[in-house]
């Protein structure tokens, strides 16, 4: 029988969620506000929360500066690009792991996922080199790779888990209707776990959009996505962060919107899994 | 503008049949600062001279150094031009890994070049990169609160006098920190203020035979000097203060003096964003009087990696962004306040350039900075605020790590030094250098 739950029960949990919310929040909407800001209004002290003369000039400074669309561009198709082929590479991955293991599996799962704890900076030389060695240097067909194999552990486990979760009686019904291995797992296993894919795509998404070290080390003048251009604007010498906070705000904008409208699938993706 | 385009595209074109060099697409890798943006912003001069186009990269000085460290050392050919500072130039100009400068054109006039920047940008008396814009430190101080202090600032003071004028100057009550000064760790933030500062203490890096000298007393009496003076008159929480820090502070008007980079003097002079613009003045950094003023010498410059196939055009434009022409070209569209200082020494003989307040001691300041001869007792080593090997700046970020744990409060002086000696010693142990 389902607890019962007062209300002040839940008016101290909505309260509790709210702050920490706002607390996590709090960083973008400074950095928004900031954006509205003179220099010398960003560094004010005290700081300067609503009353203050707002601006449009960091974003048109920006605009003028920079290529605001060809990194945005970049950004959508490194993130787009190493989400499909990560997918294409990890279904299978995962299938195989959820419904023919062997005795590593396991084991095999963990060592995926020990590499996300090696540091990058440990590879940067090696991955440098092949990139020169293959021409691919600044390329944003060497980024996909990259960036699609650093956020395989993650999509192979999350598939895992999904997969988990499907009966395997269903996908030997198929077999046993004739259905061969592709054909399983294209028009039985992908139905059923389309919302755990949509998830698992929606997040790796957000990380290749996000990712800041390989972006950086790997790009020149061509392949630099949003992450390249919010690092144009940062500086230890010389205050510039109403244009650095312009630059973030049009680098996360686009990600906030996406992240917005299918926050329902990213928690559900992120929470799949740990309550049985 | 129809018109204009159709006649840019004639007149480069025209260029390019005159000169008979292709015309190229330079990538450039810089930092993002006031100067190198203006350059980006005048770049159209340069391809209306040459048909040359430019494609810049910029990024914060720590991703470039990373950035252009990697490109150059696997031979990545990603960039026609560096941004580099005065560490890496002689570093990797004995290792081949930048193209010599020593073609320059008559026109160019390679000895108009400030003496002190010319050598900390050469290897084996060879040029390998231009300097952009060049900068030392120097005191930067408030007038009014000197005055109302009832003391005069010297021309060069010493290190006394500025710790009794920040004491003077100090006002807990109404905010204003006597004085303010990099804490924050890292090799080029608070690790480079601490060098100059250990090194007009009579402190070095290293002995003759590259032992380390952390255990010697100029050390300890330079970081208690440094610890206490902080302590009496400086900022909370100076141990993560770097130079925006720092800026941010001066021109709110809360410190009496700041000793920083002499590029800062046209940040707080300017009234746009400074509240103290007219009420700064200038002096030499401290000394103790055994001779060295704590004053770094520092450069960014541009030069062109050995891997580049567009050596020629990426030198055209060098001479293009380092001439005389060009200071002349930002005079006219930006002030002479903003054109590049530090790097040559006709810009100083300009009687126009002489009216701009900081100009005389940012040029004093620098010509006061020896990097081949940077402390009291003799050294192995090129460099003032750093030393130039390749291994310098992963001890030295460790180590002013250890020293801004000091000015944090979480370890003693003692405890630091003793860390940062056998860190040190460590290191150059393993790089063969003991």
């Amino acid at each position: 029988m389902a607890r019962a739950v007062t209300t002040r029960r839940k008016i101290l949990t909505t309260a509790v969620a709210w702050t920490i919310g706002l607390l996590i929040f709090f960083p973008i909407y400074w950095t928004i506000l900031t954006s509205f800001k003179s220099e010398a209004q960003a560094i004010n002290d005290p700081p300067l929360f609503f009353f203050f003369d707002w601006t449009l000039e960091n974003y048109s400074v920006v605009q003028d500066r920079s290529d605001y669309m060809r990194f945005l561009w970049n950004s959508v198709i490194l993130a787009g690009g190493s989400t499909i082929i990560g997918v294409l590479v990890g279904v299978p991955a995962a299938w195989s792991m959820a419904f023919v293991p062997s005795k590593r599996t396991k084991d095999i799962l963990l060592w995926m996922l020990s590499t996300k704890m090696l540091p990058a900076v440990g590879v940067l030389y090696p991955i440098s080199l092949l990139f020169v060695q293959f021409g691919l240097l600044d390329t944003r067909i060497g980024l996909i790779m990259v960036l699609m194999l650093i956020n395989l552990p993650i999509i192979v486990w999350m598939l895992y888990t999904y997969f988990k979760e499907i009966p395997v009686d269903i996908l030997e019904a198929a077999r046993m209707d004739g259905a061969s291995l592709r054909q399983e797992i294209l028009f039985v296993l992908t139905p059923m776990a389309v919302p755990g894919i949509a998830s698992t795509m929606l997040l790796n998404f957000i990380l290749a959009w996000n990712e800041a070290f390989w972006t950086l080390n790997l790009t020149a003048a061509n392949a630099g996505p949003l992450t390249a251009f919010i690092a144009s604007y940062s500086s230890p010498e010389g205050l510039f962060f109403a244009k650095l906070s312009a630059a973030s705000t049009m680098a996360i904008a686009p990600i906030l919107i996406l992240g917005w409208f299918s926050q329902k699938q990213l928690v559900r993706g992120l929470t799949f899994g740990a309550v049985k | 503008m129809y018109l204009k385009n159709r006649l840019f595209g004639a007149t480069a074109l025209a260029m390019i049949a005159a000169t008979g060099v292709s015309a190229e697409n330079l990538v450039i890798a810089t930092v993002n600062n006031g100067d190198m943006i203006r350059m980006q912003g005048l770049t159209d001069d340069f391809t209306e001279k040459t048909g040359h186009t430019v494609e810049w990269v910029t990024l914060e000085e720590n991703v470039l150094r990373q950035r252009v460290t990697t490109d150059i050392t696997t031979k990545g050919g990603a960039f026609d031009i560096m941004t580099i500072g005065m560490y890496e130039t002689p570093i990797w100009g004995a290792n081949d890994w930048l193209v010599a400068l020593d073609d320059l054109s008559a026109d160019y006039d390679v000895d108009d070049i400030l003496p002190a920047m010319r050598n900390g940008l050469s290897y084996d008396g060879t040029l390998y990169a231009a300097p952009f814009y060049g900068e030392s430190s120097m005191v930067m101080y408030r007038t009014d609160l000197m005055a109302a202090a009832g003391l005069e600032m010297p021309e060069s003071p010493t290190w006394d006098f500025i710790r009794e004028a920040a004491a003077a100057m100090t006002d807990r009550d109404n905010d204003i920190n006597g004085i303010c000064l990099r804490g924050k760790a890292g090799w080029g933030e608070g690790g480079a203020f601490i060098t100059v500062t250990a090194n007009s203490f009579g402190a070095r890096w290293f002995d003759e035979d590259w032992n380390a000298q952390f255990d010697q007393p100029e050390w300890k009496n330079a970081l208690e000097f440094f610890v206490g003076m902080m302590a009496e008159s400086g900022p909370p929480g100076y141990a993560t203060n770097g130079f925006n820090e720092n800026l941010s502070l001066f021109q709110q008007g809360k410190c009496g003096m700041w000793i920083d980079a002499t590029v800062a003097a046209s940040f707080v002079t300017n009234p746009n964003d400074s509240t103290v613009a007219d009420s700064v003045g200038f002096a030499l950094a401290p000394n103790t009087g055994l001779g060295k003023n704590a004053n770094w010498l520092w450069a960014w410059a541009l030069a062109i990696p050995a891997g580049t196939q567009k050596a020629d055009a990426a030198k055209e434009f060098i001479e293009w962004a380092t001439s005389k022409e060009y200071i002349e070209l930002v005079a006219a569209n930006e002030g002479w306040a903003n054109v590049p200082p530090g790097a040559r020494t006709s810009l100083y003989a300009n009687p126009e350039y002489q009216k701009v307040p900081f100009a005389q001691k940012t040029l004093d300041s620098i010509n006061a900075a020896d990097p081949t001869n940077p402390t009291v007792k003799p050294v192995p080593y090129v460099g003032i605020q750093f030393v130039a090997i390749p291994e310098f700046a992963g001890i030295a970020t460790e180590v002013s790590q250890e020293f801004s744990a000091v000015y944090a409060g979480q370890q003693s002086i003692d405890d630091a030094l003793a860390k940062a000696q056998a860190l040190t010693n460590d290191a150059m142990e393993a790089a063969g250098y003991r």
